[in-house]
């Protein structure tokens, strides 16, 4: 069974421009045991949508959908009281930033053992030891010591780590990564990867990857969504994926990446993303689009069948050549 | 005219810390003998993890700073004892890209003021003619003419690392520093912005050093690379020898701990235990020694030399000997 099911989920934002709809009929589901990476570049609307998920949105915020269920509760119509015991949880989240991430003026082992005192109840030795236990589940050498270190005696790497330690702490069933590796080092971020995926496998929970790194979402993914002006634009498994991208976009962003580059000088794609006041009729992607026709500038396409890797396009791409057999209804 | 527009020897930059009345400070040595050269219409790419030196040699490549000891030649001029005007003149010659392109623009200027304010500080141009410079430049990044009266908020990332890099090459620069320049921009646009690189290296027979962290945007624009750790150059060889054949293990674990876009390929995962040691009390012997996974007997207490035929060079015990 889907751990999480998210049907047709909308976000919007009122803004003195009018409003601004951030996610746009997203629709995803997320097994348990199952690592889902969410790609795409910056103002796509994947942060939005997982912070829609975790109830994390200011008030401005207005979130629609269909459905968004999680292990059979309905998150969207939960009450404040009944949000607290599953958030933090159930659902766990990790956030880009582990140095403001954590609480300054508060020690390590305080910030960890306040979610094992709400949520599961523990007394003081209980709660000690589970602590240590969790650092050093997360790689933290000595963490006896460690529990009375405040954050900023740790670098970046090890506040994520403790970052980890804390969302894990209660045995969540699905982990939410928001970019966890962006602000680390190379050798730091391989540590970082390989230690969620491990815990993932152990602990058999959902892990709901947010990242703009395509090398990230190959070294880690199972099934990828990729998002692009707040809709998705494609879903496949990784391999399918890099092997076959079915979404012009995904095709031109996968062929932007130095590492597949063949010439000097790289395929890039025009344009940017557009915003909140230029955004094009009919296909969001059609302005930087290479095989857009007048169709795709004035109707908006339909979701492709699920070979064709659920394509949020007219023309869906079949050996990198837009296929015709799409009617317009 | 020879093909080398920078030189350095054994460059070091250390800087004093902390200390107090009655206490002597420590010193971070930032930068600690670092050589290289730099040559028209080539990349040196000089790639490490945070607090590995890179901006520090930026910052003293660009005249920033003052090196604390080491020999820095500018088109065949010796800095260490050269004149105010000497620097002066030399000052053009080298510019730099910064890597936030958010915080490199003054928001309250427009793009046509930053543009022309190098040529106003440094010429006597009438105000017609470093007009019409500035929009040549403007072309030649790929912006448009109509963007000259307008402000930065109302560019995308991409559009103002393009504003920067045409300002920096407002003065006829031979030597273009550029600190990491794509990596605070999405995919699509870096890609956008490595091409404008590209370009213009081959049009204006730039020099540059490209300094970064991201070993295949490296892969991609380095003619050669200088791979950093704890202020030391631990490996210099060109782009197609370290690629395939990198030697010092700290470049094998970097080139291995970077994320291949390929999800078919085997992943075979030199992870690095540890992390970066403090640079105000680095390691004995090689600075890599706690972390590396060939450590044996004389590392702890040996500093290896960075040594090697022609251009490729190993600062590692396992080649030295």
């Amino acid at each position: 069974m889907a751990l999480l099911i998210i049907e047709n989920l909308s976000v919007e934002f009122a803004t003195s421009g009018g409003t601004f709809r951030a996610v746009d009929r997203l629709s995803l589901s997320v097994q348990s045991n199952d690592i889902l990476a969410i790609v795409g570049e910056s103002g796509s609307g994947k942060s939005v949508a997982m912070m829609a998920v975790m109830g994390l949105l200011p008030w401005t915020a207005k979130v629609t959908a269909d459905k968004l269920d999680f292990n059979g509760i309905d998150l969207l119509n939960l009450s404040a009281r009944m949000r607290k015991k599953v958030i933090g949880k159930d659902i766990a989240m990790i956030f880009q930033e582990p140095m403001s991430s954590l609480n300054p003026c508060f020690t390590v082992g305080f910030q960890l053992a306040e979610s094992l005192r709400i949520h599961m109840g523990m007394n003081r030795s209980e709660r000690k030891k589970r602590s240590i236990e969790l650092l050093e589940l997360v790689g933290i050498p000595a963490p006896e010591k460690r529990l009375s270190a405040f954050p900023h005696q740790l670098s970046g790497g090890m506040s994520q780590r403790v970052m980890i330690a804390m969302a894990i702490s209660c045995n969540p069933k699905l982990l939410i990564a928001d970019e966890p590796t962006t602000a680390l080092d190379v050798t730091i971020q391989a540590q970082i990867l390989d230690l969620l995926v491990s815990l993932q496998s152990e602990t058999d929970m959902g892990l709901v990857l947010i990242t703009h790194d395509m090398g990230v979402v190959a070294e880690t993914a199972d099934r990828v969504v990729v998002q692009y002006a707040g809709q998705k634009a494609e879903d496949q498994p990784v391999k399918k994926l890099f092997a076959e991208p079915h979404h012009p976009y995904t095709s031109a962003l996968l062929a932007a990446l130095p590492e597949r580059a063949t010439s000097r000088l790289l395929p890039s794609i025009p344009g940017v993303v557009p915003g909140q006041f230029d955004r094009p009729k009919g296909c969001l992607f059609s302005p930087r689009c290479a095989f857009a026709t007048d169709l795709c500038r004035t109707v908006e396409p339909k979701r492709a069948s699920a070979d064709l890797g659920h394509a949020l396009c007219h023309y869906p791409l079949v050996n990198g050549e837009p296929t015709k057999n799409q009617k317009v209804s | 005219m020879s093909d080398v527009v920078l030189r350095a020897r054994d460059l070091k930059k250390h800087y004093n810390v902390g200390g107090g009345l009655f206490k002597s400070p420590n010193i971070v040595k930032a930068l600690d003998g670092v050589s290289f050269e730099l040559k028209r219409n080539k990349t040196l790419a000089v790639v490490g993890e945070s607090g590995c030196g890179k901006s520090t040699l930026a910052r003293l490549v660009t005249m920033i700073e003052e090196p604390t000891e080491g020999s820095l030649q500018i088109k065949d001029t010796e800095l260490a004892g050269a004149s105010a005007e000497a620097r002066k003149a030399l000052r053009p010659k080298v510019q730099i890209v910064f890597q936030n392109p958010y915080g490199s623009l003054n928001p309250r200027q427009k793009i046509g003021d930053a543009l022309t304010e190098p040529l106003s500080m440094n010429t006597d141009l009438p105000k017609a003619e470093k007009r019409d410079r500035a929009k040549d430049m403007m072309a030649a990044v790929g912006l448009r003419p109509e963007h000259y009266d307008r402000y930065p908020h109302m560019f995308s990332g991409g559009q103002r690392q393009r504003i920067a890099i045409a300002r920096a090459l407002m003065l006829d620069p031979e030597i273009l520093v550029l600190d990491e320049p794509v990596s605070a921009l999405d995919v699509s646009i870096q890609a956008q912005v490595l091409n404008v690189l590209s370009e213009l290296q081959e049009k204006l027979n730039l020099a540059y050093l490209f300094i970064s962290h991201d070993l295949s945007v490296v892969k991609h624009i380095a003619d050669d690379v200088m791979v950093m750790y704890l202020g030391k150059p631990v490996e210099k060889a060109s782009r197609e020898e370290l690629f395939s054949d990198p030697r010092h293990p700290y470049t094998r674990a970097l080139l291995s701990a970077t994320p291949i876009p390929d999800p078919t390929r085997e992943k075979t995962r030199e992870v690095l235990k540890g992390e970066l040691p403090s640079p105000i009390n680095p390691p004995t012997g090689c600075a890599f020694h706690p972390r590396c996974p060939k450590v044996f007997d004389p590392c702890a207490s040996k500093t290896p030399l960075l040594v090697g035929p022609g251009s490729r060079k190993v600062a590692c015990h396992l080649y030295n000997d």
